[in-house]
This record gives structure tokens, sequence and C-alpha cells, in this order.
């Protein structure tokens, strides 16, 4: 099929409007001038450096991976048990509930945070990086969950009962077969819970504690003009980290659907 | 014949639906068994529940003389080969064919020796190093099995095992599982749908339709004696002509059959048993002969003749089929023919003479 003219430029702009801003991060983040503007004027990796001399945002970095590597290991643990029941199991009103616990993934996030944040303060819990990592397991689960189903409905159910009827407990069968069938899948779903949680801000801006998270820090950091340019170096390293984490995380889905002789039936790449 | 498997008015429903009714059936060590049946008849389901996968909802299956309630699938002594093998992705061959093997605790050479001879006995020699995703269908099935018999299971249950394979293929393993079971001794439950495979390698085949047994016999008896135009429709090929009983006395059962006159037969031809009524006949294609100038009807003074018109032909190099419309019968009836060489075939809207016996019609009351 051949599209026009109009198709390709509509194609061009729209590829232009979505990546034109992410390309100039690190235009600015080796840009000798505490200015974002053009002209450039010089190339520095002083705004790199200057990351390394800031505690405040060490204290971020270190509350945004401790929350990220919590919400992504109780997102994939979650997402695997509805997964496997959503797939391997019949019982009543399953569609409703696999559809409640879908629902955040289309719910604003707002009104997500404003809730939670009702709901906590009301019962009377502290808000700290356990408020945050509760939010965000709430949202990472139905990625997880969407990730796993697929990993779950690739595996032929006889595999389980073969293992099971070769004297295998259901147990061991889970750890002998199940398992490293899906783990490619489990691997793609720790990953991707790892990339939103870590950018994640809105959640995170309410749900936060007295010790801010990475995205709330550099909110908060855009008050002052001459800090933008190292925020940018900052914002160049997230793009690289994020890219490089769904890149693997959709080469292990892929592996995974290989190795089962399943049929790509589309991921998030 | 010793029964292995006792099935006792095994039962099994799906809510509301009904899978299985009263299924009574008596498997011998050692057998061939089959069950047949088309699609969505339950024999599956009746595999499923003397493999342990599902609980009979009423009845009892009993296995080697012992009452299987409660007793899950990794502890009864059989051992089952799936419709899609499944054969583990991430294991080698050997690995797979000795995953039973796991919590027995012989030392590991006699494991291994164990695992060589299973897949010796397959014609595998040499696969076990092999990763298991990268075999052929044919090379799956024959792993499925080792490792389904490494085991040494009571029973060994095949869940339409040949489908996947192309004909050649599966001709060839009808072969093989046949001169398999012999070796092994051991009882092997078969589901399939097709007829020619179960026909071919059973000893006895239950037919199922619509979760009860139509019909438990030899292939032969099957063939040659079908209790229901039902099992006679699913099993080859059988002309039906209706027909009206009018007396049965002793042994022998008088009827009258559409186009073709009174017959006296023999009341074994009606295994169904006879009464007095409306029924109908039938005739296997073979049963029925076309013939050439100078041929009579048959020794014994029982066969007949009829003349009709040859309404259509089929070629199949060794055999050729004719549709053949009998005078005074509105629909013809399919006759088979060996091709012999220096016999003209005949040919569409020719006249032929077409001779029939009695003695090889069955009666359905």
């Amino acid at each position: 099929m051949r599209g026009g003219t109009g198709f390709r430029v509509y194609a061009i702009v729209y590829l232009v409007f979505l990546y034109a801003p992410i390309f100039l991060l690190p235009l600015f983040a080796f840009n000798d001038s505490t200015i974002i503007a053009f002209p450039l004027s010089g190339f520095t990796t002083n705004w790199f450096k200057e990351l390394a001399t800031i505690p405040a945002l060490h204290g971020a970095v270190q509350t945004s991976l401790i929350i990220a590597v919590t919400t992504s290991i109780l997102a994939t643990c979650l997402g695997t048990f509805a997964a496997r029941a959503a797939t391997r199991y019949d019982f009543p009103g399953k569609g409703p509930v696999m559809g409640f616990i879908m629902l955040p993934l289309v719910l604003p996030e707002i009104i997500v945070a404003v809730s939670l944040l009702v709901v906590l303060l009301g019962i009377g819990i502290q808000l700290s990086a356990w408020t945050v990592i509760l939010g965000h397991v709430l949202i990472c689960t139905p990625f997880a969950i969407a990730i796993l189903n697929s990993a779950f409905q690739s595996l032929d159910k006889s595999l389980e009962e073969a293992a099971y009827d070769l004297g295998e407990t259901r147990w061991s069968t889970f750890w002998l077969v199940t398992f490293p069938l899906i783990m490619p899948g489990i691997i793609s779903s720790l990953l991707i819970s790892f990339t939103i949680s870590l950018d994640e801000f809105i959640i995170a801006f309410f749900l936060t504690g007295t010790e801010p998270t990475l995205p709330v820090y550099i909110w908060s950091q855009l008050r002052f003009p001459t800090k933008l340019p190292s925020i940018m170096a900052l914002g160049t390293i997230l793009v690289a980290l994020s890219i490089t984490l769904l890149m693997i995380a959709e080469y292990f889905r892929r592996k995974g659907i290989r190795k089962t002789g399943g049929k790509d039936t589309g991921g998030f790449l | 014949m010793k029964p292995i498997i006792e099935l006792r008015d095994v039962e099994k429903y799906y809510g509301d639906f009904q899978a299985l009714s009263g299924i009574t059936a008596d498997i011998g060590e050692g057998e061939f068994f089959s069950l047949l049946g088309p699609s969505g008849c339950g024999k599956t389901t009746l595999l499923r529940c003397i493999a342990g996968f599902e609980d009979v909802s009423g009845g009892s299956v009993r296995i080697d003389g012992k009452d299987m309630e409660g007793v899950p699938a990794n502890k009864r002594p059989t051992n089952m080969v799936f419709q899609s093998y499944a054969i583990f992705p991430h294991l080698t061959v050997a690995e797979n064919v000795g995953f039973g093997l796991r919590r027995d605790s012989r030392p590991k050479p006699e494991k291994a020796a164990a695992v060589a001879e299973a897949l010796a006995m397959v014609g595998l020699t040499g696969f076990g190093e092999r990763a298991a995703h990268a075999l052929s269908g044919g090379q799956r099935q024959r792993v499925a099995l080792a490792r389904a018999l490494i085991l040494k299971p009571r029973v060994l249950l095949l869940d339409e095992p040949l489908s996947a394979l192309d004909k050649k293929l599966r001709e060839q393993m009808q072969g093989e599982l046949r001169r398999l079971q012999r070796q092994v001794g051991i009882t092997f439950i078969l589901v399939t749908h097709d007829q020619e495979e179960a026909l071919i390698m059973s000893d006895r085949i239950a037919v199922m339709f619509d979760g009860e047994i139509s019909q438990l016999a030899t292939p032969q008896q099957l063939y040659r004696r079908p209790v229901s135009r039902q099992v006679a429709d699913f099993i080859g090929v059988m002309n039906f002509l209706p027909a009206a009983v009018s007396a049965v006395n002793g042994g022998m059962v008088a009827c009258e059959v559409a186009g073709l006159g009174r017959v006296e037969i023999d009341a074994e031809q009606c295994p169904a048993g006879a009464k007095a009524g409306e029924g109908s006949v039938g005739f296997r294609p073979e049963t029925l002969t076309m013939l050439y100038e100078g041929e009579t009807a048959g020794e014994g003074g029982r066969g007949r003749v009829a003349e009709g018109t040859v309404a259509e032909v089929n070629y199949f190099g060794d055999m050729t089929y004719y549709d053949v419309r009998l005078d005074g019968i509105e629909q013809p009836l399919t006759i088979s023919m060996r091709n012999v060489v220096g016999r003209k075939v005949f040919e569409h809207g020719e006249r032929a003479q077409v001779a029939w016996d009695p003695g090889a019609l069955v009666l359905f009351c």
C-alpha cells in the first residue's frame, strides 16, 4: 500500500514533535552556558560533574532506587499471581475482578494520587517511601499483568500437566517448568515496573514524605534557573537509562516467545 | 482377561453440562484399547478422568484393583502422551525423557542408562543432548513416548497422539506404536477421532457419542456388526435402505427391503436385536459387486442381482467407488470395486448389474 505525500509529511511532523524535545536535552546538557537558548556557545561536561557534588540529589536517587526496586518486585509478584489465575482458572466474577485490577492503567494518575493521599491521611499513616511504593505498585501491577498474561498464554497448559503426571507436585512443577518458561516475562515485567516507578512524578509528589524521589527533586530544582543545565544533564542520563531498560525488557519478552515457540502478539515496543 | 482398569457408571458434569454418563467398561491388562468418537463426545474427558486430571462426578475408576477416588495424577500408575506432546522446551531431549526419574533414588549412571534405553526404544539413540525445541513433529512424538514409558506405568494414555502429524508419518507411527505396545506389554489407551486409526491399531474399541459408550467391540465386530446406524455411519461407509421387519422367528428374521424385496436373514445380523416393525438395513460398499459380462451372482445361491445405472465414478487407482442408482431406489448406493488388470472401469450413465448378498447386510430396528 502506498500513502500519499500528505501522510509522509504528517508522520515526519509527528515524530519531530515527539522526539525533538528529547534530542534538545543532551544538546543543552553539553552546552557551555547557563542560558537554555540557541545559539550554542561551546562544549562542556561540567554540568555532569556538578551532579556529583549535590548531596540532596544523591539522597533523591537513593530513595528513588529503593522505591523502584521494591515496587518492581512487589508488582511482578502480584502480577504473576493475577496473570496465572486469569489464564489458568475460571472463577465467578473473573471479568470484573481483572477489570478492576487493570483499571489504574486508564485512571488519571492525579485521581489515584489524591484519593490515596486522602485515604492514607484518613487512617493516619505517615507519608514515607512506603506510601510511594504503595501507589507505584498500584499503577505498575496492571503493566506486570499485561506482560505476564502474554507469557502465561504462550505457555502450553499441558506442560504443567505433563510434569505433574510424571510425579512432580504442583509446587515443584511451578519451579521446574512454569517459572523457567515465564522467566523472560518476569524479567521484562521487573524492568518495566522499575522504569515506570523511577520516573513517576504525580503519585510520588503527593505521597512522598520528607525524602523526595528523583522526579520530585528535579521538579523542585526547576525554580532555580542556574540549576537548569545540570537538570538537563540529569535528564540525559535518565533518558538513556530508560531506553536501555525498555530495550532489555523487550529483548527478554521476545526471547521468551521464541523459546516457547509461541506467536508474537505484540508488546510495548 | 484380567481387567487393569474398571470403569463403573462414571459420570462427569461441568456445571449443568453432562460430559460423561454411565460409562462402564473393563480394560484388560496388556490391551491396546481405543476411545473413538467425534469431537465433543467425551473421549478426552474420560481419558483425563483415568489420568486423574479430572475428578469424576459419579461412579468409580479402579486401576489395578484400587479405587482411584482422591488419588491425584502424580500418584496414579498411569502416564500420558499429550496431544501437543508437551515437550519441555527449556530442557534437552535427555532431560525431558529423564524428567520422571527426578524423584527416583537410583544413582545417576543408572538413570542415564534408563534414559538411553528409553531413547533407543523409540529410535532416538544419540539425540539426548539436542535441544527439545529444535525437534521435528515426529521426533517430539517419540520423545513424549519415551518420557511417558520410562516410569514403566501400568497404563499409557495417549490423547490424539498422531493428529498433528502429516499422513505419511502418521501411518508410519501407527505401526510403530503397535509394535512398541507389543514390545513393552503395557496397556495402551488411545483417544482418537480417526476411525481408520482405531481399526488399525486397537484390540478393542469403545465408540462414544454424547458422553456414552455406544458400542465396545473388536475392530472386526465393530465394522461388520455395528449396533446402530450412528456407529455404522461413523466407522467406514455404509449404505442404508429402509426395511420393514415382518416376522422374527427363532434364529431367522424376515424383512422387506425397499427396492430389493423380501429377504430372510440370520438373527445374528441384528446386533441390537430384532423386532417387528419399521427399520433399516445397511450394506458396506465392498459387499456389493458390479457384475461383468458372463459373471453370475456368487456361490451357494445366496447372491441376488439387481439392475441399475452408474451415477458417479470415483477412481482411486487401486479401487473405484461407484454410486449406482438401482432401479426402484431413489438414493444411490456406494459400491467399491478393486481394480483388476484386464477389467474395465464402468462409466457414468452405464447400465450395470449389481450382485448383493442378504448374508452381508446388517439390520437396525
